[in-house]
């Protein structure tokens, strides 16, 4: 069923009845041409691409629990392409032009909303160096302006200026960066997949690889054996958990990175917002609700959640900034896991394993990225070589000394 | 978190910095043969497990001691603390 406003007029005349579930619930086959393990917003869109750029039709997702039940739901929902490296801003730009005709190509409403990301700097060595990073951005054409003082009062007067530890002294503005609905991500991939004959197979657990000298032919799944020519692991957060049973170690920690949302408010904040001087975003939903966080707790943790003292880091970080948001009430607070690399950036390749693919390391910066995620690790799926823009996020990189390292803060996870 | 310090008795998880794995007390000899990919496993590669983990914590805060703490990463239920300087002269070396 084609989503669309006649549609929408037509069941409404109808008494809503005639609406069909948005993708099926199959069981496994015993084969595929392609197994993506992981159900996430990563997976599902590596599953729609293979299927509607690529022409494969016998894929099959597995999910350990329901599609969307792990970071694409519990993110905070930004979209920007405001990197520095040439390994990652081409691929970052890639991915805001995917999500700017999203919903158009998957015929689903995700309410992509191109609000503008504001990065406020606080001296006059961040000016420069967002000065160098808004030139980077104009590289790939993504658009960046540095506003000065006068012009963010403009647009949010109600900020902190004239802190007197963190003055506000300008921004780096991207008018394209924004906020997406998340959950609906995860839906429409999933939907336009399944409308192209992929199996989103849930409840789903895979138990372990068969692998046998040098090549992984089949997923032992907990709704039996599954075999395939391609497996593409797919599961940031749990990277580390899944690829031990391939016998992998990788260049990653698992983190935990709290989330936090405020009670219900009057529109105030008009796109995304960031502290400069320490680490803060925020944004504001459609229902109103602050939606914002900051660093990750700093060990390692499979517990999706999080600890004290990080809370009140990134309340301080919001209170430095926007001492208004004191008045408003804490709604909601929740962690996921992050898959962090040893650089700060992500993961799309093979693997020493013949038949066995790779996508991690996501950080805590994975959301922003699932379209074009999802397309590079179809390409690489489909031709066996990586995308244009994916080249540089090999598994290898750091053996060959070239990491992709935005921070400059050399192999340790918990300080990118 | 609390952590429990050998010497301190229990101390709030905020006072430390967090290293990582407790392996990391093992530095490969630079100067060997296979010094390429030890050292690239070395500081590279991670077990990461789900479930306990025996990692270095650094009593910033407090009396600047390495402490080696078993936690479980699942639960964040922490079993073992033990200093860093035990373990490592356990293992032989000198300090």
């Amino acid at each position: 069923m084609r989503y669309n406003a006649l549609e929408i007029l037509k069941q409404g005349l109808t008494g809503n009845k005639g609406w069909t579930p948005a993708w099926r619930d199959p069981d496994p086959k015993p084969e595929y041409d392609i197994v993506i393990v992981g159900g996430g917003g990563h997976g599902l869109a590596t599953a729609y691409y293979l299927s509607n750029k690529f022409g494969f039709q016998n894929i099959a997702v597995v999910e350990k629990g329901w599609i969307g039940s792990g970071n694409v739901g519990r993110n905070t929902t930004l979209i920007r392409s405001n990197y520095l490296l040439e390994g990652n801003q081409p691929f970052y730009e890639l991915s805001m032009q995917l999500w700017e005709g999203l919903e158009q190509d998957f015929n689903y409403n995700a309410m992509v909303s191109q609000r503008g990301i504001l990065n406020l700097y606080h001296s006059d060595a961040q000016r420069d160096a967002f000065a160098r990073r808004g030139n980077a951005m104009h590289l790939t054409g993504s658009g960046g302006v540095l506003l000065d003082e006068a012009q963010i009062r403009k647009k949010c007067p109600y900020l902190d200026f004239d802190n007197a530890r963190f003055p506000i002294k300008g921004a780096l503005w991207q008018p394209r960066g924004g906020t997406v609905r998340h959950d609906a991500v995860a839906w429409g991939f999933a939907r336009g997949a399944d409308q192209k004959g992929v199996d989103i197979l849930q409840n789903c657990e895979v138990t372990g690889f068969q692998i046998d000298d040098g090549v992984c032919k089949a997923v032992e799944t907990s709704r039996g054996i599954i075999r395939a020519k391609k497996i593409a692991v797919c599961v940031a957060g749990s990277s580390g958990r899944v690829m031990s049973m391939a016998g992998m170690r990788l260049p990653i920690e698992s983190h935990v990175l709290q989330a936090f949302v405020s009670e219900g408010l009057k529109p105030t904040i008009p796109g995304v917002i960031t502290f400069g001087a320490g680490h803060f975003y925020v944004s504001q939903s459609d229902k109103g609700g602050l939606v914002f966080g900051g660093d990750i707790d700093g060990y390692n943790s499979y517990a999706q959640r999080g600890n004290l003292p990080v809370v009140e880091d990134v309340c301080e970080g919001g209170m430095a900034i926007l001492p208004m948001i004191g008045r408003a009430r804490l709604l909601r607070m929740w962690g996921g896991l992050m898959d962090m690399s040893m650089d700060g950036s992500p993961f799309i390749d093979r693997t020493h394993i013949k038949g066995l693919y790779f996508n991690g390391g996501w950080c805590y910066g994975g959301f922003k990225a699932t379209p074009a995620s999802g397309y590079c690790y179809a390409h690489l799926l489909a031709k066996d070589v990586p995308h244009p823009v994916a080249t540089q996020l090999r598994l290898d990189r750091f053996r060959r000394g070239a990491p992709i390292d935005e921070k400059g803060a050399g192999p340790q996870p918990n300080l990118h | 978190m609390i952590i429990h310090h050998p010497l301190l008795g229990p101390r709030d998880a905020a006072e430390f910095v967090y290293l990582g794995d407790a392996s990391l007390i093992e530095r490969p000899d630079g100067l060997a043969e296979n010094a390429e990919d030890t050292m690239y496993e070395y500081v590279y590669l991670r077990d990461n497990p789900a479930g306990l983990h025996r990692e270095l914590w650094y009593h910033e805060q407090g009396d600047r001691s390495w402490l080696v703490v078993t936690r479980n990463t699942v639960t964040h239920e922490i079993t073992a603390v033990e200093l860093a300087r035990d373990v490592a002269c356990d293992k032989g070396r000198s300090k």
